[in-house]
């Protein structure tokens, strides 16, 4: 579809501003006018326009640099052309300095303004060609919703087509936010169990007589308030598919009560004896070294080497930097649509801020930063400006020495704990701020016996 | 019944007005008349740049407009511009029901050259088309033998024909309906 652009004349002289949007109104643009400085920063708010014609001098306080400033502030890629019956070499320079596309001089010749008009929607449209292709692209590099154009990630997802169909144990390895979880799910959708349920419990989250009966389900008054009696997930899942999340976080116990799921295929509710029966895959993850954890004698062997029939390590957001930008953009557009924003794309320079930063959180952290910088922008695209609060962590973390005789654990606790005081206890803020998902702020709080 | 109307502003050449009539009796269908002569736009005269001011001018019209006329189309021997521009052809309202072409720029010898009397008569009609376009609703066209395309220089007037393009044409068709209809009866007729 042949896009109709809009344009903005700007100009406190009547005639002057309705003659020239006639003029571009015969070239078959849609224009606007303003009469004022501030009635064109009004309507730059309401939507953005192609090309903006503002003059120079105009009276009511804001001339034409300083309504160009604003409007810039709002739509910093806007294309402005300063219009002026005197020019001057220092005006001039002014507004190409502040951002001027061009400044011409009045009258001009009409084949020069119709060039110029004409330059710049040819740039406007290979601008929107550019982002359509984009678009395209990303969806090149999209695997159900993962997207990646990492050779290491295009070869799991190779790997979870040629599996998805299959009943095998995977075992899935990686970062907090790297995608675990979307990796699971495109497993099970991939495969012949994508139309049976898919069913994921965090291990980390539940104490372990709750994740017990949560995984299992009980029978009636089989414990204080087990007043009815529950399916747990591995019923639900019947047919399906569990993802057991944070799997090196469960006990001894629950240890082995899996391991007797995974070889015989069934399992007790809680205070139960009746014998139930299960078709269930199994996809478990886990961001600890699970061969360490059974070397620490931490975890069992057995059941190790039973979950660890498929393995896939996900690598961090750091070892696949060319994912930054498309995720990025599709973030922009995802999120954008979501919040009713008019965002759709993101600066160049932005992308290199991105793409210097170490994102702990991976890419779930870059998922947070790109809708807190949405949140905040003013225009259509994010500028540097929207993610300066990425650039503070940086330049603190390089004022900032390690304390003496400090463990690693004892710094993630101190951490932890000041960002769940700092968030009144709201586990779902504080998860986000940290950079990791809930489940893995649930498994330290349980590890670093933190108070909430 | 509506009326196309042709106004003169001051003295203009009868054989341009009538190669006018002509050509937008065939390509609009309108029955065209002419509003009864009236003063150089004096009004309109601007001292610095020594020119006319187009948009003064269709002002007047629109304030003198008929009640009969579907569309008025002004034609002046003046030399036009609009403030942002050093100058212009014409002028028209899109959509709208007044228009204005100006002879001054059309004329060879305002280009220091000999008149010929054949070359202004065809450029007044592209430029009558063109105008006269716009108020109905045709905006430039691509198309650059089409009297639609932009011009911003006498070569490029000379460069169009007079006949409006198919996809203009459509439009034309769809814009006016059975008037336009009328027209193109009338032009196969007279094939």
């Amino acid at each position: 579809m042949k896009t109709r652009w809009e344009i903005l004349v700007v100009d406190d002289e009547e005639v002057m501003r309705e003659s020239l949007a006639a003029w571009l109104r015969e070239d078959g643009y849609d224009v606007n006018t303003a009469s004022s400085g501030r009635d064109a920063i009004e309507k730059a708010r309401q939507k953005d326009y192609a090309i903006y014609f503002i003059d120079l001098k105009m009276p009511g306080g804001i001339d034409g640099i300083e309504t160009m400033m604003e409007v810039r502030k709002v739509h910093p890629e806007a294309s402005i052309i300063i219009i002026t019956a005197y020019a001057t070499v220092d005006t001039a320079i002014t507004a190409m300095k502040e951002g001027a596309q061009e400044y011409i001089v009045k009258p001009c010749n009409p084949e020069e303004i119709s060039l110029l008009v004409n330059r710049i929607i040819k740039i406007k449209n290979l601008q929107r060609e550019n982002t359509i292709l984009r678009k395209k692209l990303t969806k090149q590099y999209c695997f159900h919703d993962i997207i990646s154009k990492n050779p290491k990630m295009l070869e799991i997802f190779q790997l979870i087509q040629e599996i998805a169909s299959l009943r095998s144990t995977v075992l899935l390895q990686g970062e907090s936010g790297t995608g675990k979880e979307l990796i699971a799910r495109a497993i099970h959708f991939s495969g012949d169990r994508a139309e049976q349920p898919f069913i994921g419990v965090s291990c980390a989250a539940l104490a372990e007589t709750l994740l017990e009966s949560e995984l299992f389900g009980h029978e009636k008054g089989s414990f204080t308030g087990a007043v009815t009696q529950k399916k747990g997930k591995f019923e639900m899942a019947d047919g399906g598919t569990i993802f057991l999340d944070e799997i090196g976080d469960i006990s001894p116990k629950l240890q082995m009560d899996l391991l007797r799921v995974l070889q015989e295929r069934c399992f007790y509710r809680v205070g139960g004896s009746e014998e139930i029966k299960v078709d269930v895959r199994i996809i478990a993850a886990t961001n600890v070294d699970l061969q360490q954890a059974v070397l620490d004698g931490k975890f069992r062997d057995d059941l190790f080497y039973r979950l660890n029939v498929i393995n896939i390590r996900i690598p961090p957001l750091r070892d696949r930097r060319e994912d930054i930008p498309v995720l990025a953009r599709s973030f922009v557009e995802r999120i954008a649509h979501e919040l009713g924003k008019e965002v759709s794309d993101i600066s160049e320079g932005s992308l290199k801020l991105l793409l210097d930063h170490n994102w702990p959180g991976n890419v779930r952290e870059l998922e947070n930063a790109v809708e807190r910088a949405i949140v905040t922008c003013r225009g259509r695209a994010l500028t540097e400006e929207d993610f300066t609060f990425l650039t503070p962590r940086v330049e603190a973390n390089r004022g900032w020495s390690v304390p003496a005789n400090v463990t690693l654990q004892e710094l993630e606790k101190e951490v932890i704990a000041a960002t769940i005081q700092r968030t009144h206890g709201n586990i779902k803020e504080a998860a986000a701020a940290l950079g990791i998902d809930r489940s893995t702020l649930y498994e330290r709080i349980k590890k670093f016996e933190i108070p909430r | 019944m509506t009326f196309l109307y042709l106004a003169p502003q001051g003295a203009v050449d009868d054989e341009v007005l009538t190669i006018i009539e002509t050509c937008l009796w065939a390509n609009f269908g309108y029955e065209i008349r002419q509003l009864g002569s009236s003063a150089e736009p004096e009004y309109a005269f601007d001292l610095r740049r020594r020119q006319y001011s187009s948009t003064l001018i269709l002002r007047q019209l629109v304030v003198k407009c008929p009640p009969d006329a579907a569309r008025i189309l002004a034609v002046t021997e003046k030399d036009l511009f609009i403030p942002m521009l050093s100058f212009i052809f014409g002028q028209a309202q899109l959509n709208g029901t007044v228009a204005i072409i100006s002879l001054a720029r059309l004329r060879q010898e305002f280009y220091g050259l000999p008149s010929n009397r054949m070359l202004l008569l065809a450029r007044v009609v592209k430029e009558a088309l063109h105008e006269m376009g716009h108020t109905f609703g045709l905006i430039h066209c691509p198309e650059r033998t089409c009297p639609m395309s932009l011009s911003t220089n006498i070569h490029q007037v000379d460069t169009k024909g007079s006949e409006f393009c198919a996809g203009c044409r459509a439009l034309l068709r769809e814009n006016i309906g059975a008037t336009y209809e009328q027209a193109a009866n009338i032009m196969r007729a007279e094939d």
